[in-house]
């Protein structure tokens, strides 16, 4: 582990356990702002990476040796760190995917063919990821179910009254963000669970915006299940995590079928592994669940409550200091807003922003940000959106805004 | 180190705040709808062939500055041209636009067009000088356009 990697007294000092942030880009220091697309990697979870795969590397559940040992008690510590993370009762309802999308298409495909049937009904939000949109039409379009999306008012916050409305005895499972990508709304997710739990709906949350910035408490939320993927958690690509209720995972049937998933088998029938291997079909990403456990220790040896303060504050000068860019118009003004601003500039498209930006080491996102039904309540083609991380300050903030008055003096 | 103003030239610029040949064009024997799901650009060229030519052409839609630009311009260039001498400026287009950077664009040959030249220092533009040309072929190539009165 590396030295003093960040503490609440220090976060200041978090950007040097950052070693990609310490380079230039077009002659300039690298301003990183895409940290909603994905984070850069603390070097504890790089290292972590590293010796996993110099002295541990072997497969898991399988072979007797002393490395398949060492590998299966790193990927099953990994497994408890989350579990910690997250405050679930049991390792048995963490499952690790490659990413939240497929955490989410394991519900709709395992969960959504077995309990969601003809006439039934899927609540999802006007703000999701495509991510957490498509699969439930597609379990739709599968099940003769009928996909009901909430809509979002101006502010960019879920339209409640219609949510309340549109819950009913049909309705079978409501997915919706924690946080929007595209706009930072922060959902109070805790109370739309409890409002769905009231008609006897299932809750699945999108956490992968919010696990980097506030702390979740699955119990405390009463979710059903909670995804999220590692890489926007300061760890490795190609790592998710799927939170569900032990009796949920119990009752459904297996996503994949292949090795490590199965009790027995024989050339005419299988029959299943206890939890969470059921839903764990081949060999997983081992040195990413790894990885992502080391992520959860840096940010968790950090504290939330010294990371949402300062992402507060870095995020509140943000919003400031871009209402005050001529011809800039915020998308989305939540009243609870995430580490993340969602912006256009007048006559100015976003990809001509974000490559003004880039030029001056600024690295912004542009683009609909695989969330176009958002793109359409807004009646914008893309937006340009810094979001931000433990790890950026106050100067990143200013870069920011630097590029964007060069942005207007060059397109204006 | 990619020089914005390489990107960004006057005449792109320009193009940008006053597009030509912009708006519907209600005589048109084609038109197709050009779409880049990554950016969500969007554009429509509709285009008047009369005997094989060209006589006139318009587009409408957005996009940023180089994707604007580039469909202003190629109206410019493709206008009273046979709809094959279109096709073929297309071909030769998109290989100056992939033309490794160190080498020179033959400015001559390209006229006005040469200065998409700057777009090659930035790859992750060039799909937006392109989309425009991609949708006029689209439309030159559909049934009922051109091909068939070829």
């Amino acid at each position: 582990m590396t030295e003093g990697a960040g503490t609440a007294r220090d976060l200041s000092l978090a950007r040097a356990d950052f070693p990609a942030l310490a380079q230039q880009v077009h002659g300039r220091p690298l301003v990183y702002l895409d940290n909603a697309a994905t984070s850069q990697k603390p070097r504890a979870v790089i290292e972590a990476l590293v010796h996993y795969y110099e002295r541990d590397n072997a497969n898991v559940h399988r072979g007797v040796h002393v490395l398949s040992e060492r590998a299966t008690a790193g990927y099953e510590a990994a497994r408890e760190t989350v579990r910690a993370f997250l405050n679930a009762r049991s390792v048995a309802e963490i499952i690790f995917t490659r990413n939240a999308t497929e955490a989410i298409n394991l519900v709709a495909r395992s969960y959504g063919d077995a309990f969601v049937g003809p006439g039934d009904e899927v609540v999802v939000t006007a703000m999701e990821h495509h991510s957490n949109l498509v699969p439930w039409q597609q379990l739709c379009a599968r099940v003769g179910a009928t996909l009901r999306a909430v809509p979002i008012d101006d502010r960019g916050e879920l339209d409640r009254e219609a949510f309340a409305a549109v819950l009913g005895e049909r309705t079978r499972i409501v997915a919706v963000t924690h946080v929007s990508n595209a706009l930072g709304t922060v959902n109070p997710v805790a109370e739309l669970i409890a409002e769905a739990h009231r008609v006897g709906a299932h809750v699945l949350v999108d956490g992968s915006q919010a696990v980097a910035h506030m702390p979740v408490d699955v119990r405390a939320l009463d979710a059903d299940f909670y995804v999220f993927t590692g890489h926007k958690l300061y760890g490795p690509t190609g790592i998710g995590v799927l939170y569900g209720r032990e009796t949920l995972l119990d009752a459904m049937p297996p996503f994949l079928g292949g090795g490590d998933m199965i009790r027995t088998v024989t050339l005419e029938a299988s029959t299943w592994a206890d939890l969470p291997n059921k839903f764990e079909a081949g060999t997983p990403h081992i040195a990413g669940a790894i990885g992502l456990a080391a992520a959860i220790d840096y940010v968790t040896r950090i504290g939330f409550e010294a990371i949402a303060a300062h992402e507060h504050e870095v995020v509140a000068r943000a919003v400031e200091a871009l209402r005050q860019v001529e011809g800039l118009r915020l998308i989305g003004e939540p009243r609870e807003r995430g580490s993340l601003v969602s912006f256009v500039m007048d006559g100015i498209h976003p990809h001509d922003i974000g490559t003004i930006a880039d030029s001056e080491g600024v690295a912004i996102r542009t683009g609909h940000h695989c969330a176009q039904p958002i793109m359409d309540r807004y009646g914008v083609p893309a937006t340009a959106r810094a979001s931000f991380a433990l790890y950026n300050q106050a100067s990143d903030v200013d870069a920011l805004v630097r590029a964007l008055e060069r942005v207007r003096r060059l397109m204006g | 180190m990619s020089d914005l103003s390489e990107l960004y030239q006057d005449l792109i610029l320009d193009h940008n705040r006053r597009p030509r040949n912009f708006g519907e064009l209600p005589d048109a024997t084609c038109h197709a709808d050009g779409h880049n799901p990554l950016c969500g650009d969007r554009v429509v060229v509709a285009a008047r062939i009369e005997d094989g030519i060209i006589r006139d052409i318009r587009f409408t839609g957005s996009g940023c500055a180089i994707s604007k630009a580039s469909a202003s311009l190629m109206t410019e260039a493709v206008r009273e041209r046979r709809v094959a001498e279109a096709l073929e400026l297309f071909d030769r287009f998109q290989a100056m636009l992939t033309t490794p950077t160190g080498q020179p664009v033959d400015a001559e040959a390209f006229g006005k067009l040469a200065v998409f030249a700057g777009v090659r220092e930035f790859p992750m533009r060039v799909k937006c000088a392109t989309l425009a040309w991609h949708t006029l072929k689209a439309a030159l190539l559909q049934p009922g356009g051109v091909v068939r009165t070829e």
